[in-house]
């Protein structure tokens, strides 16, 4: 592994696409995070007599069906789409880091448990979940999260009890333990800090698809409620106005393939760079 | 063999079970009345009532899962609130639309995805296969549903030459399969990269062999055999990852047929969520996870039947 983050970022600027995906979440961060400075309007702003407009020098992107400006509204969709991946993720990871550890470190009937309980997890398609849940709780910003935490339980569970498993055989864990270090120091000091590591690759790699997911639930009506923008919200009106301006939907589409690329490149390279096992599995 | 079909499906049968039973939980989880629920705000005390009464939530709650599961079991999924139409009759009404989609979207990804990642390992480390590796990566990570939309816009409102929402007209083959070419290529684009990469993956592993070897050394052309007798092998784990998949396939199509305003189970389930028509969530999701579970059962026994390893070491356990 290797030491300095100075070290991986030039190992993930070596491959063309690892760059080209760095530059592109640099991109998706920087309008997540700067938002409101660099947005050009107030992507609420209602302006219904410029309404479906195409691009023009005012409005970059055009205006939706309310007169909204397009740009500023996909500019703002960045922030609810990385707020919504880092927030689930960071649940769903938090919780397969316990009861991943859980699994791999206790005993033997809890492991047998919880691997039950990843599995009938595994085994409900997305989909059918979310909806059932969405049925219940109804559609929004909170159980869009919820939705997406737990169906990532199982998957970060997984690899974090395989780690855990693996090293609780290792020599540096049995030494401890015949020192009589105690529980908590064994799990702090040694286990997690072995652990992360791959969880990290893992959850870097699942942020395109979370996305993905976020803005075709929005696309429904599932997901995030109008009027905040999501990139799936904006891709309905533009599918709604698209024989009467098609530039909207166009428009709307961008971001989505923009940050999807990106972070899948920039996962890629994380991987080869911080992994190198990995990388021999998959290019022999 | 007999003993892991048994197993398998009895494995199935369990799922099929917690996920039902998790349902009907879940619904009472919730505060608040399903039946008032349904029937939405302006609902009356005594409308309300009556149809507490008709889905039987007045019954202690070990009955109404009792007579849940006995109702599953004859077939009856309930009456659908809106329509007072079986659930059962209208989720038989529009399967057979999303199975076609499901299978046309597959076939076309398959017949795309095996000569991609063959070709891929013919040509391992030239410019072919990082082309390949390329178009893999693009299709799995670019989400479906915006190519659909763009497809849509550019071949159905542009150029007009595909339909660009339903299924066809009724008895017009032709019209149906038109309308069929721009959603099935949308359901179908995730998995071109996916079952290139299995293949890829599976075939290189596979070439490492002996018997590979042995069949080189004997002077077959590199060609023969990658497809003569490394696809053959690398097509089991192939399989086996596709069967894990296959929950993602369901997923689409729920999506593919929204967005293409095409009938079928997903369609029905997403309008049936937005008016919180419980009993057609319910029996939908109930028969999508049937037709998953099944698959997944079918594929693995497949698998076994292809490969004596797995049957053997569960004869073994």
């Amino acid at each position: 592994m290797p030491s300095g983050a100075l070290e991986i970022v030039k190992r993930v600027t070596r491959d063309p696409f690892g760059l080209l995906g760095l530059v592109l979440v640099i991109i998706v961060l920087g309008a997540a995070i700067f938002a409101d400075v660099i947005a050009p309007y107030d992507p609420a702003k209602i302006d219904i007599i410029n309404k479906l407009q195409g691009p023009s020098a005012a409005h970059w992107l055009g205006t939706d069906q309310l007169g909204r400006d397009t740009l500023s509204r996909i500019i703002y969709g960045a922030r609810v789409a990385m707020g919504i991946a880092v927030f689930s993720i960071g649940i769903g990871a938090f919780i397969g880091l316990i009861l991943g550890i859980l699994a791999g470190y206790g005993p033997r009937w809890l492991d047998a448990l919880l691997i039950f309980f990843f599995d009938s997890l595994n085994a409900i398609p997305l989909i059918l979940f979310a909806l059932t849940v969405i049925v219940i709780l109804g559609p929004g910003t909170s159980t869009l999260i919820f939705v997406i935490a737990v169906i990532s339980i199982p998957v970060y569970g997984r690899l974090v009890r395989a780690q855990t498993l693996s090293l609780r055989r290792s020599e540096f864990i049995l030494a401890e333990q015949a020192m009589g270090a105690s529980l908590p120091r064994i799990v702090g000091i040694h286990l997690l800090p072995n652990v992360l590591g791959p969880l990290v690759i893992l959850v870097s790699m699942d942020i395109p698809s979370v996305v993905a997911l976020e803005a075709a639930l929005s696309y429904l009506g599932l997901g995030v409620k109008p009027p905040t923008p999501s990139w799936g919200t904006i891709l309905n009106d533009g599918y709604t106005s698209l024989r009467s301006n098609p530039a909207l939907v166009i428009a709307a589409g961008i971001p989505l393939v923009i940050a999807t690329l990106g972070f899948t490149f920039l996962g890629e390279a994380l991987r080869d760079a911080l992994d190198p096992k990995l990388k021999t599995r998959r290019t022999p | 063999m007999l003993a892991y079909t048994i197993k398998r499906i009895g494995l199935g049968l369990l799922i099929l079970i917690g996920v039902m039973f998790a349902m009907y939980a879940a619904v009472f989880i919730v505060p608040g009345n399903p039946a008032r629920a349904a029937l939405g705000p302006r609902a009356t005390q005594e409308m309300i009532d009556r149809l507490t009464r008709e889905m039987g939530l007045d019954q202690p709650y070990i009955i109404q899962v009792y007579n849940f599961f006995a109702n599953v079991l004859t077939g009856n999924l309930g009456i659908d609130v809106m329509s007072n139409r079986p659930v059962a009759a209208e989720i038989w009404e529009v399967l057979p639309n999303t199975l076609i989609l499901c299978i046309a979207g597959l076939g076309w990804a398959t017949l795309l995805a095996i000569p991609l990642g063959c070709l891929a390992v013919l040509k391992r480390g030239s410019w072919v296969d990082r082309v390949a590796s390329l178009i893999s990566v693009g299709t799995i990570s670019l989400p479906y549903y915006v190519v659909a939309i763009y497809a849509l816009l550019i071949f159905a409102v542009k150029l007009n030459w595909l339909p660009a929402i339903g299924d066809g007209e009724d008895g017009d083959i032709m019209s149906q399969v038109q309308a069929l070419i721009l959603p099935a290529f949308a359901i179908g684009f995730t998995w071109v990269g996916y079952l290139a990469r299995l293949v890829r993956a599976s075939m290189l592993d596979v070439m490492g062999e002996p018997h590979i070897r042995t069949a080189r050394a004997f002077g077959v052309p590199e060609w023969k055999i990658v497809t003569k007798y490394g696809l053959r092998i690398a097509l089991i784990p192939t399989l086996s990852l596709l069967a894990v998949s296959l929950g993602g396939l369901i997923s689409s199509a729920v999506f593919v047929e929204v967005i293409f305003s095409r009938p079928g189970i997903g369609k029905l389930v997403t309008s049936a969520v937005a008016l919180r028509n419980y009993p057609v969530v319910m029996g939908a999701v109930l028969v999508m996870t049937a037709i998953y579970v099944t698959l997944t059962i079918a594929a693995d026994l497949l698998i076994a039947r292809l490969d004596p390893r797995i049957r053997d070491a569960f004869r073994g356990a």
